[in-house]
């Protein structure tokens, strides 16, 4: 039995793991957990039934999860390093060397706070709430959430990249692969973070490339198409809900 | 040169640093960043982590951030007891696993006790309606129904029968609503039996050496705070006091 991989490809975690196992040509069923349909909330009627499962499958209820026999696993990092040792992908994913190997830990610790946690602010700020409420985007609101998303990339410029071509020297890692998925977040709606930073924009060419530009459009396709949302209707059980946590 | 660990046992991370390599008989340097003092905040400590933040780890030339990475690079350098990190694929995911939720979850509720009992108080004076701690303590109670029904279950540790690094950051996080007067353990008889079985893992000496300074924290309401410190902090606190 082939591990099944359960995805949004909107949610940033899921693309990093889906690049992860595609450039590493890791077999995997694609199990689609359509976010905006509420299907990783509750049960979706008719001819989706497996849904159900997905509780079984992450209690938690968020994407990405993994389902390798009868083993389940949440949270994108511990997927993406589980991928890594059982597929012994190549080295520099997550070096062997102890003080490269801590700098990728370094990195992706420290993300979920800054990078990830701003990022998803401003897509919030600026696609979801509306979508939500039904209201458009608060100006104020998306200029705070880039301004906190623009002090987290001078640390990240600053501590993490330094002049180096990848955040761990010289090849791409689990780090850089974070990173750019939760940067292009952003850019999905808009919101162009790498404008004026041209260190940045190299970086980012260089991942794109370590990637693969063909697989990297693929993975962000859903994302880069966001604007269709807008006519996206959520189903009304998952309107409310959102809605109360919304409430200020 | 030996190996430099830059800590503050009031951070729950700090502590999670200290009781490792103690416990695991790591030699290291014990280097006081003192918060209150605002020493975080220096030039001097920004050569060694550029975030100024603590725990820090100067290992030679190489200087570490991020208590999970020092934790883990720690636990390879000095070749460490598997059960802290288990070499087991599925063992060592379910410990990945807990730490990364962590980060958003049981880390950044239960620390805010401590901002909204003791350091909004101590740096603006001012004491905060009791709704805002109910917030905190009402989402704090979210994460730990998920921590038990998710991570723990029936099992005596979160990765089955031996402590891990896993509980290990758990529990330094837990300490701190407990070292303000609001614990989360009453009431919670499998966390409880859990939280013993955790201490008596580190043991007990080294577990209460780790948490003195959390324990009697209410002592420093006479502590004299850095001013360059405040300043510093002005944004944050004005943030939480929304």
């Amino acid at each position: 039995m082939v591990v099944e991989l359960f995805l949004d490809l909107l949610s940033q975690p899921c693309r990093a793991v889906f690049i992860f196992a595609k450039k590493n040509n890791i077999p995997f069923e694609f199990k689609h957990v359509e976010l905006l349909k509420g299907e990783w909330k509750a049960p979706v009627p008719v001819g989706m039934n497996w849904v159900e499962e997905f509780g079984k499958v992450n209690v938690l209820k968020k994407v990405p999860a993994l389902k390798d026999g009868a083993f389940t696993l949440a949270e994108s990092i511990a997927i993406l390093l589980y991928l890594s040792r059982k597929f012994n992908t190549p080295d520099h994913w997550y070096p062997s060397d102890l003080q490269k190997r801590a700098r990728v830990d370094e990195y992706l610790s420290w993300q979920h706070t800054t990078i990830r946690e701003k990022g998803c602010k401003v897509f919030i700020t600026k696609v979801l709430v509306p979508l939500i409420l039904g209201e458009p985007f608060s100006p104020e609101k998306l200029e705070t959430a880039v301004e906190e998303l623009n002090s987290a990339l001078k640390q990240f410029e600053e501590k993490f990249l330094q002049n180096k071509p990848f955040i761990v020297g010289n090849e791409i890692s689990l780090a850089d692969l974070m990173a750019i998925v939760e940067l292009m977040e952003p850019v999905g709606c808009g919101c162009d973070i790498f404008e004026n930073k041209p260190k940045l924009m190299e970086w980012r060419s260089r991942v794109e490339e370590a990637v693969g530009k063909e697989l990297f459009q693929q993975a962000h396709e859903i994302l880069l198409n966001v604007k269709n949302l807008s006519t996206t209707q959520l189903p009304p059980e998952l309107s409310e809900s959102l809605k109360q946590l919304l409430k200020p | 040169m030996g190996m430099e660990l830059y800590l503050d046992l009031l951070s729950q991370p700090c502590r999670a640093v200290y009781i490792f390599a103690k416990k695991n008989n790591i030699p290291f340097e014990f280097k006081h960043v003192e918060l209150f003092k605002g020493q975080h905040c220096r030039e001097e400590f920004g050569k060694i982590n550029i975030l100024k933040k603590v725990p820090a780890l100067k290992d030679g030339v190489f200087t570490l951030a991020e208590s999970t990475a020092i934790l883990l690079y720690l636990s390879r350098k000095y070749n460490t007891p598997d059960h802290w990190y288990p070499s087991d694929t599925q063992k060592r995911a379910r410990v990945d696993e807990y730490l990364s939720w962590h980060h958003t979850n049981i880390r950044g509720n239960a620390g805010k006790t401590l901002w909204i009992k003791v350091l909004i108080p101590l740096f603006t004076g001012q004491t905060l309606p009791p709704e805002k701690l109910q917030e905190v303590m009402d989402e704090l109670a979210i994460s730990l129904k998920q921590f038990e029904e998710k991570f723990l279950q029936d099992k005596p540790f979160i990765v089955g029968s031996e402590i891990s690094l896993a509980d290990l950051m758990a529990i330094v996080e837990l300490m701190q609503p407990i070292g303000v007067g609001c614990d989360i353990f009453e009431d919670r008889p499998k966390l409880s039996e859990w939280r013993n079985q955790v201490e008596e893992a580190v043991g007990k000496e080294l577990f209460q050496e780790a948490h003195e300074l959390i324990l009697n924290i209410k002592e420093l309401s006479n502590i004299q705070i850095d001013p360059q410190l405040k300043e510093h902090l002005a944004p944050v606190l004005r943030k939480m006091m929304k």
